[in-house]
């Protein structure tokens, strides 16, 4: 396998460009008959970004900030309002239901919920198996083999006592082994991990973490990582993006963006994070207030009402994703020039 | 409560499935015995208008109603689930048509609208079990429809799609199997209100032709006897298909007391 | 005479399978002011001993040994009539989920004059009002916004008013079991900042339910740590830190990603937390820990209590002369 990062031309194997994603806002009987114009929630506004075959690309932020839908419509779960998703060079969006069924073969996905992503009516080893069941992969005892040899893999050993339990006998962190055993079974390229490990204890995320890293030596995969914990975006990213309110504020290498934290809010999230020390003296950035709507977008920058920082320009123009230093970007208009 | 209600309901069924072979007399025989006797050694349910034991009545008189029943949930499987799961995992007008349609039906009373159907085909079982399944199938319907609704939000059925099922595997191997349980309340609530039913229409009537014999004639008769003091006419009957209908609801009962708390777990 | 005594107390719950006992005979002590952080795993019996202080178990859940002294006051004998009138006054429990914990079609202000009127029967409605604005500003909320319904605040703030009306009647001690799980990081570093004000200022001591080892060690004074329903290490936050004494704890602190760390290498303990229903013989964690004696497996160990004031229950550190 060719090392990576650093060395040599990197392939982009996911390109994003101007992703849009609005959801219109539900009209009561009356809003329909009266009002002419809609409302719409924009949980996706114009984002773009790359990722290197290999890598582990974190998008990183807190609840609405439109990580979840971004990583949903590259899981090609859900239409882009907007904008070009190229995989490996084939535009993914607006794909036919055959060509699409080939391409989940080498794109899938790891939900958050482990309770919620088995169906509980299906044994593991089913739901496990079924993907190739669906692609005409393996039947029988082949497919069974393949089975057991995924569950080996994820650590669910010895595997024949796990391939015919349901999920309810299962712990939530050996749910969500199944929940990954099932994505890699394909051998897939691209995975998106959508918060993999923020319902588990935090004992128990290092383990499934360091099962997903060996996975990606192991098979070759390239992860789109999503969370909200930085801590553990921090432990195993290459690159990072942090997303606010629909719109990336700052993306660049994982030690430049935590060493080196140029867009306030970046500053604000790594300053919340719980450190556990007890000795370390806490530099917080304060913010003001709460996360707005996506429904109605603060005018300018979307960060200017809480912003420490703000000044005249931020609340009228809206400050774009530049290269600030190498491969370090932000939109801010403090940080710009 | 599951066991006693299946205990019921089997002891009738095995009743009636022996009923031709265990009757003292055949039900349908006219004067068999003194007309309008009440209950003795020789009749110990006594004899109808007609002279007819009602021993053997009561024993045969449940074969009628329970082919209905089985074959109104029959029918009412058949048709209400698919639809309610085509139509609620599709979506959109398709939705909205068969909710629409549903809803009209289901607004109306039971009974009546039992009543009015079985009027426009006619007698005969098979006419009264399709009478009963109309009036049934929205219940069906709504009940799947909203748990499809829910499960179709749920995450492993998005997973379903993220590994490249078809909309069918999707359909029948993940929402269906968490379907299921609640359509078996539903069935054995089915199955009581058929068997109700089924003695309401042959009562007024619509259901089956005089010479079957069943109890819903017996309470039609009954109750023309009673004022004369014929008590025995139409209770025993009576108390059969309260009987059948009671073991019914209690297996629901039963049942859903039993699945639920697994589906809280 | 500290505020909450808990002597040897033990807490069993009745399922199909058998007796759980998910608390083992603990004891541990709370001050006034003090913030104490309870962490362990799921199922480590961290959230059924917080409810056990407050005795609102679910039905099938019962003490049945021990003493839980409030003020001096036993309350493990007291009628519900009794538990209900100090609830809230004396000690107070804010919920896990914010989002369901609150009732959809109350007001906030409803919720928190029902409160008080519930326990102060003489208060008339206006000053009922009144207390329930003070609180309501104490936890930073708006109090125009006191006639607004549950749905209509964020997660955040839907978790600080449970936290209002936990100390609407300035009680003594407040329990939170995972207040800031299900909230993103910069809303839970300012829920705990309140905690920590409220504390302050109102005298209050804090009893932490997590099993985020990150936040009890950045906030918390004193720390306990549990495991399948034993207490095995009780230190102050700073001790536990530098110097982790029981195998678990230790295995614990190299799971926990630190952000300021460059080139962290974790580490996870192996294994599984055990079926209480199953437990191993001898000390609970011996499968699991990378320094089991032969001992280990015989002997459940007891409380060793150490130089600093810490206590550790593990034979690494005595106890084995019994």
């Amino acid at each position: 396998m060719l090392s990576l990062w650093g060395f040599g031309a990197v392939s982009v194997i996911v390109d994003v460009e101007h992703l849009k994603k609005y959801f219109p806002v539900q009209k009561s009987f009356f809003e329909k008959l009266f009002t002419r114009t809609s409302s719409y929630v924009k949980a996706v506004d114009d984002v773009s970004f790359s990722i290197n075959e290999g890598e582990v690309f974190t998008l990183a932020g807190e609840s609405g900030c439109g990580k979840t839908t971004t990583g949903m419509i590259l899981a090609m779960l859900m239409n882009p309002s907007g904008g070009k998703i190229l995989f490996d060079g084939t535009e993914i969006a607006g794909l036919k239901s055959e060509e699409l069924r080939l391409l989940r073969r080498r794109i899938q996905i790891v939900f958050q919920d482990p309770y919620a992503s088995l169906n509980p009516r299906m044994r593991i080893g089913e739901a496990v198996g079924h993907p190739l069941e669906i692609h005409g992969l393996a039947t029988g005892v082949d497919k069974r083999n393949r089975v057991l040899e995924i569950l080996e893999k994820v650590g669910l050993t010895p595997p024949e006592r796990f391939i015919d339990l349901y999920p309810h006998e299962l712990s939530g962190g050996q749910r969500q082994r199944v929940a990954i055993a099932r994505s890699i079974i394909l051998r897939p390229e691209f995975i998106v991990a959508d918060e993999p490990v923020s319902m588990l204890d935090v004992s128990i995320r290092t383990v499934l973490i360091d099962l997903m890293m060996e996975l990606r030596k192991e098979f070759g995969l390239t992860y789109l990582f999503i969370t909200h914990d930085l801590a553990v975006a921090k432990y195993i990213s290459d690159r990072i993006a942090i997303m606010y309110l629909g719109k990336i504020v700052e993306t660049g290498d994982k030690e430049e963006v935590f060493s080196n934290p140029l867009h306030p809010y970046t500053k604000a999230l790594l300053s919340a994070v719980p450190v556990p020390d007890p000795e370390r003296k806490r530099e917080t950035v304060e913010l003001k207030g709460e996360v707005p709507s996506a429904i109605q977008v603060p005018p300018g920058c979307r960060f200017h009402p809480r912003c420490p920082y703000a000044f005249a320009k931020c609340s009228e123009v809206e400050p774009q994703l530049i290269e600030i230093e190498e491969n370090h970007c932000a939109a801010c208009h403090l940080v710009k020039g | 409560m599951v066991i006693l209600g299946s205990g019921i309901v089997l002891s009738i069924v095995v009743m009636t499935l022996i009923a031709p072979w265990i009757s003292p007399y055949n039900p349908s025989a006219l004067n068999v015995g003194p007309i309008r006797s009440p209950p003795s050694p020789q009749f110990p349910l006594g004899t109808n208008h007609l002279g007819q034991d009602m021993l053997s009545r009561v024993l045969c008189g449940g074969s009628i109603m329970l082919q209905v029943s089985v074959l109104s949930v029959l029918l009412c499987l058949a048709i209400g689930v698919p639809i309610g799961l085509i139509s609620s995992y599709v979506g959109g007008a398709v939705d909205k048509i068969f909710s629409l349609i549903t809803d009209s039906i289901y607004a109306f009373p039971g009974l009546v609208l039992a009543i009015t159907i079985a009027a426009m085909l006619g007698r005969g079982a098979v006419n009264m079990a399709i009478s009963i399944a109309v009036v049934y199938i929205p219940s069906y319907f709504r009940i799947v429809r909203s748990h499809v609704l829910t499960i179709k939000e749920l995450q492993y059925t998005v997973a379903a799609r993220a590994i490249g099922a078809k909309w069918y595997t999707i359909l029948f191997r993940y929402i269906l199997p968490n379907v299921v349980p609640s359509i078996l309340s539903v069935v054995t609530v089915n199955f009581a209100d058929a068997t109700l039913t089924a003695a309401g229409l042959t009562f007024v009537g619509l259901g089956v032709t005089k010479d079957i014999p069943d109890w819903g004639w017996d309470l039609t008769d009954g109750r023309v006897l009673l004022p004369s003091g014929a008590w025995w006419v139409i209770t025993f009957p009576g108390i059969m298909i309260i009987l059948l209908a009671l073991g019914f609801t209690l297996m629901g009962e039963g049942l859903s007391e039993l699945l639920n708390p697994r589906l809280e777990q | 005479m500290p505020l909450l005594e808990v002597d040897s107390l033990t807490v069993e719950y009745w399922t199909r399978r058998g007796i759980i006992r998910a608390v083992d005979n603990v004891s541990f002590a709370l001050d006034k002011g003090e913030m104490l952080g309870l962490v362990g795993e799921s199922g480590s019996g961290k959230s059924t001993l917080g409810h056990s202080l407050v005795r609102l178990l679910p039905t099938q859940g019962s003490i049945v040994g021990g003493r839980i002294r409030i003020g001096g006051k036993d309350v493990v004998g007291y009628s519900e009539e009794e538990m209900r009138s100090i609830r809230g006054e004396k000690i107070a429990f804010v919920f896990q989920d914010p989002m369901t914990s609150l009732n959809p079609v109350k007001k906030i202000g409803e919720h928190l004059v029902e409160l008080i009127q519930t326990h102060k029967p003489n208060v008339s409605r206006e000053e009922a009002l009144r207390f329930a604005e003070a609180a309501l500003d104490d936890v930073g909320i708006s109090t125009e916004r006191i006639n607004d319904y549950p749905h209509q605040f964020s997660g955040g703030m839907r978790q600080r008013i449970m936290i209002a009306l936990a100390i609407a009647l300035n009680p003594d001690i407040v329990i939170a079991d995972e207040p800031t799980t299900a909230l993103d990081v910069i809303v839970q570093a300012k829920v705990m900042d309140l905690l920590k004000d409220l504390c302050g200022a109102h005298g209050m001591a804090l009893i932490l339910i997590t099993h985020d080892i990150s936040v009890v060690l950045e906030r918390c004074k004193k720390v306990i740590v549990m495991y399948a329903g034993n207490f095995v290490e009780c230190a102050d936050s700073v001790s536990l830190h530098n110097d982790p004494k029981h195998p678990y704890t230790q295995g614990l602190l190299r799971t926990v990603p630190n952000i300021e760390l460059a080139d962290q290498r974790l580490e996870s303990i192996t294994g599984s937390p055990p079926d209480l229903l199953d437990l191993p013989s001898g000390c609970r964690f011996w499968p699991r820990c990378p320094q089991a004696m032969k001992v280990c497996h015989m002997k459940g160990p007891s409380m060793v209590e150490l130089e600093n004031g810490c206590c550790v229950r593990c034979f690494l550190y005595g106890g084995l002369e019994q």
